[in-house]
């Protein structure tokens, strides 16, 4: 028999309130992180403890997490326990179960923690959206964290693994798993897994499908986004996203298809996932010194020209913030396989710690760029700016600017 | 036009799917771009993974997780690379590019791995992965860039390192990289010739074969702006 929620338990759960509660009264951050370490110090199966009787579901993988999450806690309906303060490491998972007693749970999860997560928190259901090249400084190599997700998977019994078909490395991680439904979504960035990650040999991309001469392939799918509408195990839906973007279907796919798994109307959560228009501040209309501007949140290689290709070529003024602190990687090398030369027409303003790194990509792309070094005279428009800008460079904006 | 002036430079970007971890095919670009400002046509030549290795001013190798750097010198080994090297074909590596260039290397755990032998360098693993920037003194200046290896390498005593290590590690935490006539590579990955405009002009100028005029770009401020927040 599992062991019941225990007093040290209890006492460590209040503990977590009080400290968030200590921290935002403070103004130090915001308030999950702090108070999720005292937690897990207090009681180190909290984690597993909190998610007992409950409806877990887990989504991973580099680009898609805070959306997709987002996508689901909205498509479930009623009150859901969700981390959509974006801290997805283990002191704020703690943190966002404490916070709330719904049943219903989606968690999204640092891509290097997912196995500790997972086995903690024996979910129902976990989407894994995509594997890519993201801060390679901290988190070391693609294939690593896709050969320590096939481990978990292996062995974890009954869970639903919701996964992109599209994704070589995502396929990998997931092939050994009891139940998988495989998800065909639109997936453009495949630079990371051009050899097979089993047998190392080049894998042949053609006609919406790839293929191994070891035999690993694409997986028969279950969801398909290929010809609309959408079809989610069988259900056609009309998909019709206020949020913009290919890779935003692939998240309402994957958002959907995993509700599917926990028992929710389909129909229903179309309509909510259909009406949202924000996450966490990303993709929301914002001013600024009388600009009006549209904050975008992208963060690596596949994420950047992802966005990228949500631009109009209209030839407008586009700005771009780049920082490399610890949250975004210390390296910004990455800038290089960004594929900055669909910017030429427009004029790109250079903002952040690394603008000047920014400006030289920009140069050797060809592209019109402008250095900030004073914000006070950049020139007004009358159209909205998108504002393309990396992590921390990101919350920074989010920060400066107020809702439209 | 004299026939000097018609010179087209050709650098052949090596398996930029298995060997362009860390945005490593910028130096194609920062090459090409430099070139073509002074008037020289030039033309990158993207060399995948079943493709002959073409003749080239300059091959590019850049960084590659274990899987990909495996079968890259795998590929490397059965195609003409070496042999196009030993007729004096000049490349410039990086990162996984160097350790494949030297006699052996390690690759998922302590496996020796063969590399193509064109160095007498040989790369074990480390002791801790170095993830950090780099700074290396090369011809009395500061190469600036990011390390992110496992690996160790030591070089017989008759190879010249590219440079002293004074920030990170490089090599083995005193030496970066190795200079032959015809084979010059840094652990600093990435687009480092874009964040060292100098340096990408030397290595273009052993390319062309000849003295470089200067050429001003938004990259002098770069270098200027990380040499002066790496001095600090």
């Amino acid at each position: 028999m599992p062991r019941e929620t225990s007093f040290r338990d209890d006492v460590a759960k209040g503990a977590v309130r009080t400290v968030n509660l200590l921290s935002r009264l403070s103004a130090r951050g915001s308030g999950t992180v702090i108070g999720g370490r005292v937690g897990l110090t207090i009681a180190p199966d909290l984690l597993a403890n909190l998610a007992r009787h409950r409806d877990v579901v887990l989504v991973s993988g580099t680009n898609g997490k805070t959306t997709t999450t987002a996508m689901i806690a909205t498509g479930w309906g009623g009150t859901v326990t969700t981390n959509d303060t974006g801290s997805n490491m283990p002191e704020g998972l703690v943190a966002a179960l404490a916070s709330s007693k719904s049943r219903s749970v989606v968690l999204e999860v640092d891509e290097a923690w997912l196995s500790d997560v997972a086995r903690a928190t024996t979910p129902k259901v976990i989407a894994l959206l995509n594997l890519s090249r993201d801060q390679l400084d901290r988190a070391n190599e693609v294939r690593q964290i896709a050969e320590r997700w096939r481990a978990l998977l292996a062995d974890l019994g009954d869970v639903m693994v919701v996964a992109n078909a599209n994704d070589p490395l995502v396929v990998y991680a997931a092939e050994l798993a009891a139940n998988v439904a495989w998800c065909d979504v639109p997936t453009p960035w495949t630079t990371d897994a051009v050899s097979c990650p089993r047998c190392t040999k080049p894998l042949d991309f053609a006609n919406g499908s790839w293929a191994s001469e070891c035999g690993f392939a694409k997986p028969q799918v279950l969801v398909t986004t290929d010809a609309a509408p959408l079809v989610v195990r069988g259900t056609a839906l009309d998909l019709d996203l206020q949020l913009p973007g290919a890779f935003n279907e692939a998240n309402a796919a994957m958002a959907l298809t995993a509700l599917s798994y926990v028992g929710v109307d389909l129909q229903g959560a179309l309509e909510r996932v259909n009406a949202l228009s924000s996450v966490a501040g990303r993709f929301s209309l914002r001013k600024w010194r009388g600009h009006r501007l549209r904050l975008l949140l992208a963060k690596n290689p596949a994420g950047f020209s992802s966005m990228l290709l949500t631009l109009k070529s209209d030839g407008t003024d586009v700005w771009v913030a780049i920082n490399a602190r610890l949250a975004d990687g210390r390296d910004p090398s990455w800038l290089y396989d960004v594929p900055f030369e669909l910017l030429r027409g427009h004029r790109v303003f250079c903002f952040g710690d690394r603008r000047l790194d920014l400006a030289t990509r920009l140069d050797y792309a060809d592209v019109e760029y402008v250095v900030v070094t004073d914000e006070s005279t950049l020139p007004a428009s009358k159209d909205v700016t998108s504002v393309l800008a990396n992590y921390t460079a990101f919350q920074e904006w989010r920060a400066r600017t107020k809702p439209c | 036009m004299a026939s000097e002036d018609q010179t087209v430079l050709t650098i052949a970007l090596i398996y930029p799917e298995l060997l362009g971890t860390y945005g490593d095919g910028g130096n194609a670009l920062v090459l090409a771009e430099r070139a073509r400002r002074r008037g020289f046509e030039s033309e990158v030549i993207n060399v995948g993974i079943g493709d002959e290795v073409p003749d080239a001013a300059i091959y590019l190798l850049g960084g590659g997780e274990d899987g990909p750097q495996r079968l890259g010198a795998d590929l490397l080994r059965a195609s003409s690379f070496a042999a196009r090297v030993r007729d004096g074909n000049f490349v410039f590596a990086v990162c996984a590019g160097l350790q494949l260039l030297g006699t052996t290397f390690c690759v998922e755990g302590d496996d020796e791995y063969e590399g193509l032998g064109l160095v007498e360098a040989t790369t074990t693993r480390g002791e801790a992965r170095s993830v950090g920037e780099l700074v290396v003194r090369v011809d009395g200046r500061a190469l600036v860039g990011f390390e992110n290896h496992g690996g160790r390498t030591l070089l017989r005593d008759d190879v010249e390192a590219l440079g002293a290590v004074e920030l990170g590690r490089g090599n083995d935490g005193v030496a970066d990289g190795f200079r032959t006539p015809d084979v010059w590579a840094t652990y600093a990955h990435g687009p480092v010739l874009a964040m060292n405009p100098w340096f990408a002009d030397k290595v273009l100028g052993r390319a062309l074969g000849r003295e470089l005029a200067p050429l001003v770009t938004i990259a002098d401020q770069l270098y200027d702006e990380r040499v002066a927040a790496l001095a600090r």
